[in-house]
Formats: structure tokens, sequence, C-alpha cells
């Protein structure tokens, strides 16, 4: 690896964090959503689950909140290559003289910063709304929301380097995220429910990180802080394999 | 290694897509230090083969050298050693101007000492640093395609390739554009090939032309000769009498269709 590889990746990591922090529409429209969640079920659906014995519903949601906007920006930001194919700037990055895979992993790296940077400022929220976290496993969590967002960039960029158009795009992804999400845990406590979707909740990666982020802030978790850790960053590794192995494959 | 007296060196190329047979054993030489024209009707292979000469697609057959290395072995040497400018736009229209010239000086590894001085220098060239702050959406085409020309330049590249640079531009800024090219062809020795629908651009400044025609070589040697064994006043002419009078179905690739729908989408704009 030479000397300015790294530097190349840098220059890519910072375009993406720069448009994120220029494009504040967007940043502040994809808060909705995890701030109707909050409310919603936090406060209407909070005392049917004190009721049954779930304890503070706001502590157990909100890290399955901050997960889900980590993973819906982090799938998301694959649009950001799709657009790149269409307005051609991608071009631009595959004549330069640094092999692919380390442009693809420079710009998964910047995808993942915004996608964390969101999960961030949704964490701030939840406090706002009433969520008390451990603060003596921040540093923890914060490694599991970076988890979760190199996972779903590296898979959102996977699925775009094999795309030409948003519609599919959207449509797959749509498709996908919405079963990951309901069958991780974030919403509610698995542990109850039928074997086959245990199964699909033990082989969905937003699990470990939904449970990581539980047991590091709200100290309840399924499995070991360890467990999670090793899943979850196996898993982006494997992503980022996967997607590096497409990105080589892009053609323009 | 192949003679330094030329900077690009091109053998039988064939490139064929699923259903195409986009370019069809294609050989040139272009000399180091000279103006080239690559010319020839819509969907004659001229993308494609600067394409090929760039790395960006795999030849199917024949062997090409760019500098001293084979696109296809060493595609690293060779990014080094040219520009681009792309027939379509790619610049990031959401970074502005001197951004954009930042971030390539560090994919292409301009030590970082030089680049804030380099920057400035190419956009003095180009006439744009006093728009340097200003967002690349908000540029109209003229002006968004001398920043690409600035940026290809950046790295201090030995060849430049320019695809159809000065197309749907007025006249003065065509003008200004072939200016800025010939000096530095003439100051710097930089080899330049390019391809344009606009003939008397190069009967004017190219040294060597070649026409291309369905994937194949239909004429080659300097304007004059080519005017000369057509037997016409003009190098339009000449052109049209080589490659015909009927217009052509391009097709498109996929990727260039949907840009094209992007672009409508969004109202015409580019
Ligand atoms: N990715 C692709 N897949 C399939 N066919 C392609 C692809 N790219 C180009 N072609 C086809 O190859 C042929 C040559 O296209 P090319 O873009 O090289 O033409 P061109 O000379 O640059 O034309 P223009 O002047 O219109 O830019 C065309 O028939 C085109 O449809
Ligand atoms: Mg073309």
């Amino acid at each position: 690896m030479k000397s300015n590889t790294i530097y190349a990746m840098y220059i890519l990591w910072l375009r993406q964090v720069k448009r994120y922090f220029r494009s504040k529409s967007r940043m502040i429209g994809s808060l909705g959503q995890p701030v109707v969640f909050l409310v919603a079920l936090g406060f209407g659906f909070g005392p049917v689950f004190a009721k049954a014995g779930g304890g503070n519903y706001i502590q157990f949601l909100s890290p399955g909140i901050i997960a889900m906007s980590i993973m819906f920006t982090a799938v998301f930001s694959g649009i950001e290559l799709i657009w790149d194919k269409q307005f051609g700037f991608l071009k631009e990055t595959l004549v330069a003289p640094v092999s692919r895979i380390w442009i693809m992993l420079g710009r998964t790296l910047g995808g993942a910063t915004t996608a964390f940077l969101q999960g961030v400022i949704v964490f701030v929220i939840t406090v706002a709304i009433g969520f008390r976290p451990d603060i003596a496993y921040v540093l923890p969590a914060l490694l599991f929301m970076f988890g979760i967002a190199l996972v779903f960039t590296a898979f959102g960029t996977a699925i775009a380097s094999t795309m030409e158009d948003m519609q599919g795009f959207g449509l797959i992804v749509n498709l996908v995220n919405m079963p990951l999400f309901f069958l991780s845990g974030a919403l509610f406590p698995l542990t109850s429910a039928p074997v086959w979707i245990q199964w699909i909740a033990f082989v969905n990666p937003l699990s470990y990180g939904v449970d990581g982020l539980r047991g590091a802030l709200a100290l309840v978790a399924q499995y070991s802080l360890w467990t999670d850790f090793i899943v979850l960053y196996g898993v982006a590794v494997l992503f980022v394999a996967l997607g590096g192995w497409l990105f080589e494959r892009i053609k323009v | 290694m192949p003679a330094a007296d030329h900077s690009i060196i091109v053998k039988d190329l064939v490139k064929e897509y699923e259903a195409v047979k986009a370019v069809q054993g294609v050989s040139f030489s272009v000399p180091a230090g000279s103006m080239f024209a690559f010319l020839g009707p819509n969907g004659a292979g001229k993308t494609t083969t600067i394409k090929m000469l760039t790395t960006l697609v795999r030849p199917t057959a024949g062997s090409i050298t760019v500098n001293g290395y084979d696109p296809v072995k060493n595609p690293e040497e060779v990014r080094h050693s040219f520009g681009i400018v792309f027939q379509d736009p790619s610049l990031d229209d959401e970074l502005t101007a001197y951004e954009n010239l930042f971030f390539h000086a560090g994919l292409y590894g301009v030590p970082r000492a030089e680049t804030p001085g380099r920057v400035k220098d190419m956009m003095d060239f180009v006439e744009l640093w006093d728009r340097k702050d200003h967002l690349v959406k908000t540029f109209s085409g003229g002006m968004k395609r001398r920043l690409e020309i600035a940026r290809g330049l950046l790295h201090t590249p030995a060849v430049l390739f320019l695809d159809e640079p000065t197309t749907g531009l007025d006249p003065q800024t065509r003008n200004h554009i072939w200016e800025y090219i010939k000096k530095l062809n003439d100051e710097r020795g930089l080899t330049v090939f390019f391809t344009t629908h606009y003939m008397e651009e190069a009967e004017r400044v190219a040294k060597h032309v070649s026409i291309i025609d369905h994937g194949k070589i239909v004429a080659d040697g300097t304007a004059q000769s080519i005017i000369q064994s057509a037997g016409t006043a003009s190098l339009e002419d000449a052109f049209i009498k080589l490659t015909g009078r009927t217009i052509r179905e391009e097709e498109g690739s996929g990727m260039d269709q949907m840009r094209n729908m992007r672009r409508m989408w969004r109202g015409g704009k580019r």
C-alpha cells in the first residue's frame, strides 16, 4: 500500500462527510422517522409494555431506535454511489491511480461516518425524551454504533455496485431493511417469539448491533458484549470484502 | 518498452459488447507532444476507444501502450500519466470548484505542499479563480468544462484526453478552450488526444487526424492529406464523403440512456 493510498481514502471520506454537513435538509429529514417511532411507540406502547412486566419501555426502545436510524442512513448511503454513477463523478474516481478496493473502502468509511453521526444525533434526542443510558459504557456503545454503520454501509455499497438506477435500489433495500429491522429485537424482545423468527434474528447482523448497544447503554442483553462485538465486526469485514469485490466489477 | 517518441500506440484494438462490435481492429499511434484528432460519427467507437486507453474498459483484443505502459497490465502507472475530460460531465456538483480540484489533487498524489499553489495556477489558467468558492451546480456548461480541463491538468499529466470538450458550448468559449489547450501543447509539449464533431476545430488545431466509422479507421493522416485524397474542399466535406450521409441510429449504453432520462427529469439541466 502506497502512502498516497491512505490520503486518497481520507479525501474520499472527507468528501462524503462534507456533503453530509452541507445537506442539512437531508440530515434533518432523516431524523423524522426515528423521532416518530420514539414518541409514538415510547409513549403509546410504553404503558402496555410496562404492564406486561417488560419494565421501562423507553429504556428498552431507545437503543433499538438509535440502531435503526444508523442502519437506514447507512444502507441508503449506497444511493450516493448510484448518484455518482449517474452524474459521472464515479468515473473520475475510477481513473485515479488508486486501486478500486481502497476507493471503495474510503467511500464506505465516509458513508459509515455519516450514519454514525446520524446515530449520535438520535442518541441525544432519546436522552431528551427520557432515555437514561449508563454513562460507564458510552465508549463501547459508540463502537457498536460504528459497527452497525460499517456493516450496513458496506451492504448498501455492495447492492448499489450492482444497480444502475434508484428505483431498483430502493425496491431491494426496502425489501431487506424492514424485515431486518423488525426481526432484530429493536422494538420488542424476540425471546418468546416462534422459533423460526428467532432463527431469522439469529442470522440478522442487526440483532447483534442492537443487543450490544442495549447491553452497553441499558445493561440488558441476550448475548455477552464480546459476542455481539465479534459477530458485528466479523460481518462488517465480510460485507466490506463483498462490497469491494462487487465494486471492482462496476462497469462504466 | 516502446519508442519514447510516441505517447500512444494502439494495435488491432477490438472491443465487443454483447450485441455490438464497438471497435473492430483499430490501429494508430500518437506522436509525443502532438495534437491528435479522433473523429467519427455518433456511435463510431470514439468513446469506447478512449475508455480502453484510460483503463476504464478492458479490450476484447489488441494491444495498447500509453506513455510506455499497458493499461491492462499497469493501470496505475497509466492513470498517473494522463488527464481526462470525459464526454459526460463528471464533477461533483455539491462541492465548490476549489474542492473539486483539491480532492482531485489528493486522489492523484499531488504533493500536499504544492496542492494549493497548483490549484490556484490551474484555476487562474482557465479564468475561474474568482469563482473558486461557488458550488459547481451554479456553474454554466462552459464553466464546468473549463473546470474539468483544469482538473485534468492538475497532476501534470503527459497526455490529455478530451472527449468532445467543446460540444454544446458557444463559439467564444470554444475558442477559449482551444487557446488553453494549444498553449499547453506549445509550452509544455503536452500530448492531446481529442474527439470533436466540429470539423473546423480539428482542421485548425490538430496535427494528426484519424477518422473512425463503425469501429474501423477509414482515414488517417494530416487534415490536408485527408482533404486531398478525398478530393474535397474542407475536412467536413471529406468527413461526409468518407462516412456517408445517413444518420446514425445511436443506441447509447444503458448508463447513457439513464443519464439522459435523469437529465430530462431534472428539467433539462446538466
Ligand atoms: N457499455 C456498453 N454496452 C453496450 N454497447 C455499448 C456500450 N458502450 C458503447 N456501446 C456501443 O458501442 C458503439 C460505440 O459507442 P461509442 O460511445 O464509443 O461511440 P462514440 O464514437 O463515442 O459516439 P458519440 O460521438 O455519439 O459519442 C455504439 O454502438 C454504442 O451503442
Ligand atoms: Mg462518445
